[in-house]
Order: structure tokens, then sequence, then C-alpha cells
């Protein structure tokens, strides 16, 4: 569990004056999920393409299986897997063809390619539509073609860029569900990036990338046990005075965001009823939870990840596939 | 199943590159002949242009030359078979060039990325995809030969043969350039471009629809310079040969160079030459994209 597979030195990425990734060190251990975690525009895409040899890094050193990705670029991508943030499919072929094609081009042995195909067409439930033209697919059933695919050629290290975008939860649920079983299944590392939270969850490690740089790494327990306590959240329509009101009495630096404050206390359910008694601004709401890995991204860049603007993304992503699918 | 995947484990057989790169070639020359196969009616449509060139504006002019001069084209010969061969030109030289364009629909659609981050060589890529595309643009002439009765072409099985010998090449060359100008180019509005600007000239000043001598002085080098009349020049010669014109005349209805007619091996030889040097740009494209 302790052999690195993925390992990276001060690497740095920059466009012109922009700094896209600003020295980042990683380690992946074999086998293990490794989630990449971070808001749009943090530099998750462009770390990622590194690995993968589709872009080469301004200075640092990345190495894949053991391979360098700037001086060997051929071992490293025939050692990995990969799913693109966006849809790689031929449309026109049909699952199988499509497959196929992968398994050629990769190399894999006449003799097994055959029983290869159908055992990953299994895995991602997708054996009775193997004929199908992939043009009749579901984003879904696509996303989870490409998963297959990513893996028909026994990879030593699984990418995965935002697999779950623009799929609705239960799809994003089943994919989750097939990197389970595919990591029950073969020896692979699969490293990811998203910047859903509760994916993050699922993840043996994280690493939190913001601005160009990771801010932490660890398992998301150990992480989560950096906030420290309960987190509670009180809203009211007077921030500013329920601020000020709170840190003098309790001697705390609540964090203001929008018409709520939040507060990292030891013992939750004893601090509430006090403060509920010694606050004089009229309160909305009080909220007591267990710290997720929001309050963590929250603590760490005093911000939240920017979900809304995800969501145009997305909302553009899909508009994009229709208007593909149409043609 | 768990059991097996273990048994298969991770295993890579250690490939030569070259060997790697030879097998992707075949597998994306086969990929773009089962999509075309796939697209049948795309097909069918390809050959509606070419033949209403043929049947309309071939019978259209062979009609009107008659009646204004008494007679046929020349020496015996029907407009229509003369611009037969010009006519398989055009059609090879428009389905070459939407394989060039359906690089640019892969990269659209994101396939290509799937294909450029193989463990391949690059140069697969622009082969692949040329051959790809030749063999397309071949089996529309191939057509365009087995419909060759309808407008008063007779061809024996050796000519048949020969000829789909050089429709071959000159789809190569022609698909080379479509390869070359996609592997630049990042929208399909620049390609429409292109289509305008070079193809269309290209048809005109090939000789397909009039012979090209005997043109205004600055015509003439204007059609020299057009790889495609070295095109439909080696089929017009081999087409007029089979049906048995006389070889003065041929001579007359052909291609010059400084003067003199063009020899079939030279023909085929600039064709060639000028598709490599197209190829070897693509490849170069190819390897440098990130």
């Amino acid at each position: 569990m302790d052999e690195t597979v993925v390992e990276t030195r001060g690497l740095i990425k920059t466009y012109g004056r922009v700094e896209a990734v600003r020295g980042i060190d990683l380690a992946v251990h074999r086998g293990e999920v490794f989630g990449f975690l971070g808001p749009n525009g943090a530099g998750k895409s462009t770390t990622i393409s590194i690995l993968c040899t589709l872009l080469s890094p301004t200075a640092g050193q990345a190495l894949v299986a053991g391979y360098d990705v700037t001086r060997q670029p051929g071992a490293v991508r025939a050692r990995i897997g990969l799913v693109f943030q966006d849809p790689s499919l031929d449309d026109q072929l049909t699952a199988r063809e499509n497959l196929e094609f992968h398994a050629f081009l990769y190399n894999v042995p006449r003799a097994e390619r055959r029983r290869r195909i159908d055992g990953v067409l299994e895995m991602v439930e997708l054996t009775e539509r193997a004929g199908s033209l992939v043009r009749t697919f579901s984003g879904g059933m696509k996303r989870r073609l490409e998963i297959a695919r990513g893996i028909v050629h026994y990879p030593e290290v699984l990418f995965l860029d935002e697999p779950t975008i623009g799929l609705d939860p239960q799809t994003r649920n089943r994919i989750w569900e097939y990197l389970h079983a595919l990591r029950r299944r073969e020896e692979i590392t699969i490293f990811m990036t998203t910047h859903y939270m509760d994916e993050a969850e699922q993840c043996d490690r994280i690493a939190i990338i913001d601005h160009g740089q990771i801010i932490a790494q660890g398992t998301p327990e150990e992480l989560k046990a950096g906030v420290g306590g309960d987190v509670v959240t009180v809203t009211t329509r007077n921030p500013a005075l329920a601020a000020d009101e709170i840190r003098r009495a309790f001697e705390l630096e609540p964090a203001v965001d929008g018409s709520n404050l939040r507060l990292e206390v030891a013992d939750g359910a004893s601090f509430v009823p006090r403060l509920v008694r010694d606050l004089t601004v009229p309160v909305s709401a009080v909220t007591l939870s267990r710290p997720t890995l929001d309050h963590v991204f929250l603590k760490l860049t005093g911000k939240a990840i920017r979900d809304e603007e995800v969501d145009q993304k997305d909302a553009m992503r899909m508009m994009h596939q229709r208007w593909a699918r149409r043609r | 199943m768990r059991g097996e995947a273990e048994r298969l484990g991770p295993q890579r057989a250690a490939v030569s590159t070259a060997w790697a790169s030879l097998r992707a070639v075949y597998m994306i020359w086969r990929r773009d002949l089962l999509r075309f196969w796939r697209d049948r009616a795309r097909v069918l449509g390809s050959l509606v242009q070419p033949l209403l060139f043929l049947i309309l504006l071939g019978t259209g002019l062979s009609s009107a030359l008659r009646a204004a001069g008494g007679s046929t084209f020349a020496g015996g010969l029907d407009y229509q078979h003369f611009i037969y061969p010009g006519i398989i030109g055009m059609s090879v030289l428009f389905s070459s060039i939407f394989s060039g364009m359906s690089i640019i629909w892969d990269r659209d659609f994101g396939f290509l990325k799937e294909v450029l981050v193989a463990p391949i060589d690059r140069s697969a890529v622009a082969i692949g995809k040329t051959l790809g595309g030749a063999s397309q643009a071949t089996i529309g002439g191939l057509i365009l030969l087995i419909l060759s009765p309808f407008f008063g072409v007779h061809l024996g099985a050796l000519d048949a043969l020969e000829l789909v010998g050089l429709i071959f090449c000159i789809a190569f060359a022609l698909t080379a350039v479509g390869v070359a100008v996609a592997s630049r180019m990042q929208s399909m509005m620049g390609f429409q471009f292109v289509l305008n600007f070079l193809v269309q000239p290209a048809f005109f000043l090939s000789g397909a629809l009039f012979p090209l001598q005997g043109l205004p002085a600055w015509m003439t080098p204007l059609t020299r310079i057009d790889p495609l009349s070295y095109g439909v020049d080696p089929i017009r010669r081999v087409v007029l040969s089979a049906s048995g014109l006389p070889s003065p005349l041929i001579d007359r209805l052909s291609l010059t160079l400084l003067g003199q007619p063009v020899p079939i091996l030279l023909d085929v030889g600039i064709m060639l030459a000028f598709g490599a040097v197209l190829l070897a740009i693509a490849v170069v494209n190819f390897r440098h994209q990130q």
C-alpha cells in the first residue's frame, strides 16, 4: 500500500503570465482512490493533463508508474487509462467497436481481447447494449462506457477528470458503485478530480487544491479532524452585530458568510443552549453539525466551493452534448 | 469474474514501435471504412454532384457543340466522353476533402483526443486518416467506373485495373492535402474557406471540363501548378486510348509541360511527391499537438 505510483515534485505550469499550477507535490500510493478536490479553475485539469502527458510542465517533475511524463511519455501512456471531462467516444460506432478500437491501439493481445472486452462491458452493465451505436446512449451510459474503455488495457493508474460532471445524482451514485467494484476486481490506482465534496468523501485520500497550490492533503478523516470539534452555523438578519456579541461573550472568531456565521467549538451540544441564551440579535436558525469537507475547504480558503458557477458550466456542457447528439 | 481478472493481471506485450504504429494505421483506416459503410446514404449522396455534371452538363454541352459546330467536340469525341475522366477527378477531389472535414469533426466531438493520447506514434494518425480517406475516394471513383458504359465509355478489364490504381494514387495525394489542412484547423468555418478558395479553383483549373492547351497566358501557369491537373491527365489518357482514339489527338487534349505532353508516369510521380510532402506536413502538425 505504500508504493508510490504517481509522484510530482515542484510541478509548475504557466501560460504567459498566468500561473495555473504553482509548485505541486503529490504522492499517490498504489491501489488507492485518490481525490483531487478544488473549485473550477484551481488547476485540477491542468495537473491531470500533465500527468497524462497531454501538457508539458513549465518546471518540476512528474512520475507516473515509474516513468517521467516528459521524458518517457510513451511508456506513461501505455500504463494509464483516461476518462476525460468531455465525451471522447465515436458515436457512429457500437460500444463494442469503440472498445475494440481502444484494445487494438493499446496492444491487448488478440487471444484475450474479446474476453477482456466482454468483462469490462459486464462490469459497467452494458453487455446487452454492446452492439448498439453509441449515438443512441444516454449521458450516463456513455460515461460508463468510457470508464470501461479506460481500463480495457489493464492500466496501472486510471485518471478520471470530473467523471460525474453533468450527470444526475442517481447516475453519479452508480458511477461510484462501478469505481468501487473496479477497485475490488483489479489491481488499479484511481486518480480523480472532482469539485463535489460528497464524492471526495468516498476517496481513500484527497488533496485540496486552490489557486494552483495544494493547501491540504490526507484522508478525509484527517482533514476533518483538522477542523476540530463541531461546527455551529447561526443564521441571522444582522450577522455583523451577532458576530460582535459572540466575540465578546465567548471569545470566538466567527466566519461570516452572507447571513451565516460559522463557529468551531469543542462540544456543540453544550454550546448551543448558551449561545441562544446570550444572543440578543434575533436568530432564525442554529445548525449543529460534524465537520464535513465543505467546512475543511471553507476553513482553509475562507470561501465555499463555488457551486453556482459550476452548475452554470454543467448546464452549458449539457447543452453542448445535446447539440452534439443532434448533429 | 474476479478470479479471471486476477489471473490476467496487468500485462503488456513489449512490441516494437514500428509494429505498433502499423497496427494503429490499420485500425484508424478500418474505423474510417466502417463509418463509410454505415453511412451509405452519404456515399450515394456524394455521387449526385458528379452525375449531374456528367448527365446534365455533359449532355447539354454535347448537344450545343454539335448544333454550333455541326460536329462533335474533337475528332469524333463527344463532350460527355471528354469530361468523364475529369468528373472522376472531381469526385475524388471532393471526397478527399471530406476526409479532412472528418478530422475536424473528430476534434469537435472529442474522439481525436482518444487517438492522440494512445501510446502510438502520431504519424500513424496522419497516415491512417490519409489511407482511410483515399480508400473511400477510390470506392467513389470505382462506382463511376462501373457506370462508364452509360456515358459511352467502354473499358477493358486491364484499363479498369490501371484506372483504379491511378485513382488511388490521386486520392492519396488529395486526401493528404485535406488531412494536412485539417491538422492545423480548429473549426468547420475555416474549412469552408479552404473549400471555396482552394478546392473550387483546383477543380476548374484541372482540365476536368476543358483541354488545357491554347489557354490565355495568365491561365496556363495556374493550371500547371494545380495538382489536380496531374490527376485528371493520366485518367483521361487511359480512358481515351481505351476508346481507341489516335494518340496525336489524345496528346492534343492532354496536359503539356514546356510544350511536351506529360507521360503518365510523370503525372503519377508528381502527384505522389506532392502527396508525400503534404503527408509529412500533417505528421509534423500532429506530432506537435498537445
